[in-house]
């Protein structure tokens, strides 16, 4: 499994590619948000909702062999492919790998500007949550 | 109103939308690499460059405080603040000057009445009807003085073409209904509502009747005399003016009767610390140092509004809402919402399958500027049993290419999932 900087680099080799064009880097988060995994209806709980988010954004976690593996679904296609792209730097990495990671990518190809401010938010608290998962798990293992 | 050069105004010259968008500087801009299409004049309207000069002016050559100065530029700001409030007067044709008060919005208008007149006069078991498809400071504040005064809040139901129900409303009304406060057209849906009959029923039953006047003023010619409305409420903001700025129309006899909304300054006619007079109105209403810029540069958006006459910005933007609506119907999973035979140019729909921030977030990337959500409509869109729409309203410089571009990037956003 490359590593999650690989993964970072991958991400925004492709955004460069995509260039300066919103219309296309929209639709392109929008597409790669199709590709998620069906969410597990059960999960679609009000439980399950991360909190800050302007949509509504469901994620569950399962953690086997020391990895973190992140499910999500959104009710708008671009939040989707945000997380889409989270979960593709972070699912299957180990928690303790996922607390201690710089999530560089986001800045370097611009989603502040893509997205916007009040989305921006969102993405943070998508993120936060992420992290909070990966946290209890690691102290799983710490304890 | 209607003085003679306006009326020849209206009839001799066809409507130039080319010369009236080089009055917008803000319209002629790339957004996300694509020429700008405004879509969202509903929410604000652009302002024209004499509005933008007027607020310049005003800083630059007359800025003081108004109604208290005993040197020059005082009475210069005095008589500009005084020009625009006889611009309103004669805009919405109330018999004086002292029934227009100067509020910052509509719904600091609404407000104002509700703390005045709905404080003094509705009571315990008292009933204040509005409409499902109030606006939520049309909503809010009636609620809030329902509890407080332990009245009854009474809905009239819109129609699954978004019409107000008007046989419910005549049932509603009551021997106890002090207030009627309905929208004059509807912010989400564009719904035109007649208003002048639904006054007609609520005097016929005692009841006052409140007007928000926050999406016709830009579209339709209102007299207050001609609708006896006992309250209008509106925003220049909306009407091709500045921010901060809005319109409270009141009878006389109300206005006088009302106690003061807030105390402070320019409300007094004396003050001693054991008792304090009132001014009269429309002073009484206007406590503090008013926005006085921005009420100075309102009269540049009116007089913008007269040079060409809500005669023909309402023909310009019906030709190009029957445009949007004839072009966007033909598009799989393009779904109407609101579609009431009376209609100010807002075009609320949804794309089936899809959610309206998407719909609207691909627009934004093509340069497109709609607004998305609820409207702050949330009891309308649960009546729709919808979160939200995509709403594109349209306003007298918009044009059938800006519409033609909405056209074709919703048959593309709509084939994603359609």
């Amino acid at each position: 499994m490359p590593s999650i900087d690989a993964v970072q680099e991958e991400i925004i080799n492709e955004f460069e590619i995509l260039g300066e064009d919103k219309e296309s880097t929209i639709y392109y988060i929008m597409e790669l948000g199709d590709q998620l995994p069906e969410f597990p209806e059960p999960e679609r709980t009000d439980e399950n909702i991360i909190k800050g988010c302007q949509s509504k954004v469901w994620l569950t976690t399962d953690f086997r062999d020391g990895r973190v593996y992140y499910l999500a679904d959104s009710n708008t296609d671009i939040t989707k492919g945000l997380i889409s792209l989270l979960i593709r730097v972070l699912s299957g990495k180990k928690a303790g790998e996922i607390l201690n990671t710089d999530l560089y990518f986001i800045d370097k190809i611009g989603m502040g500007s893509i997205i916007g401010s009040q989305r921006s938010n969102g993405l943070a608290a998508m993120i936060k949550q992420m992290k909070l998962f990966a946290l209890a798990y690691q102290s799983k293992i710490d304890a | 109103m209607h003085d003679l050069e306006e009326i020849i105004d209206q009839t001799s010259k066809g409507l130039n939308v080319a010369e009236i968008r080089s009055k917008f500087p803000v319209l002629d801009q790339e957004v996300n690499g694509k020429p700008l299409a405004y879509f969202d004049n509903a929410a604000t309207t652009q302002k024209p460059q004499e509005v933008l000069d007027a607020l310049n002016e005003y800083y630059e050559n007359h800025n003081s405080n108004i109604h208290r100065g005993a040197h020059t530029l005082a009475a210069r700001a005095t008589d500009l603040f005084e020009k625009t409030r006889s611009s309103v007067r004669a805009f919405i044709n109330a018999p004086s000057v002292e029934e227009v008060i100067f509020t910052k919005g509509t719904t600091d208008g609404i407000n104002l009445v509700a703390s005045t007149f709905g404080k003094t006069y509705i009571g315990e078991g008292d009933e204040v009807i509005i409409s499902t498809m109030e606006h939520h400071s049309n909503i809010v504040p009636w609620q809030m003085l329902c509890e407080t005064n332990k009245a009854v809040l009474k809905i009239i139901p819109v129609s699954d073409t978004g019409e107000l129900d008007l046989q419910a409303y005549e049932e509603l009304l009551s021997e106890r209904t002090k207030l009627v406060a309905v929208v004059h057209a509807s912010n989400a849906l564009g719904t035109i509502n007649p208003i002048k009959k639904m006054i007609q029923l609520a005097h016929e039953r005692g009841a006052r009747f409140l007007v928000d006047g926050a999406q016709s003023l830009a579209h339709l010619d209102v007299d207050v005399q001609d609708l006896d409305c006992d309250f209008l409420t509106f925003s220049a903001h909306k009407l091709y003016g500045p921010t901060g700025v809005g319109v409270l129309y009141g009878k006389r006899e109300l206005l006088e009767a009302m106690p003061p909304y807030q105390g402070g300054g320019e409300m007094i006619r004396e003050v001693t610390f054991a008792k304090t007079t009132y001014n009269d109105i429309p002073y009484k209403f206007e406590a503090g140092t008013p926005n006085i810029a921005d009420v100075v540069a309102f009269d540049a958006a009116l007089a913008f509004i007269r040079s060409i006459g809500k005669k023909r910005i309402q023909e310009q933007e019906n030709q190009l809402l029957a445009h949007a609506v004839e072009l966007c119907s033909q598009i799989n999973g393009f779904i109407p919402v609101g579609t009431a035979r009376e209609k100010v140019s807002v075009m609320s729909f949804t794309i089936r399958n899809m959610h309206p921030f998407d719909v609207g977030m691909m627009l934004d990337a093509a340069g497109i500027a709609v607004r998305t959500g609820h409207h702050c409509t949330q009891p309308l869109m649960d009546r729709f049993g919808l979160e939200g729409t995509v709403r594109a309203s349209f306003a007298v410089y918009n044009t059938n290419e800006e519409i033609d571009r909405l056209y074709e990037s919703l048959v593309r956003i709509a084939k994603r999932k359609n």
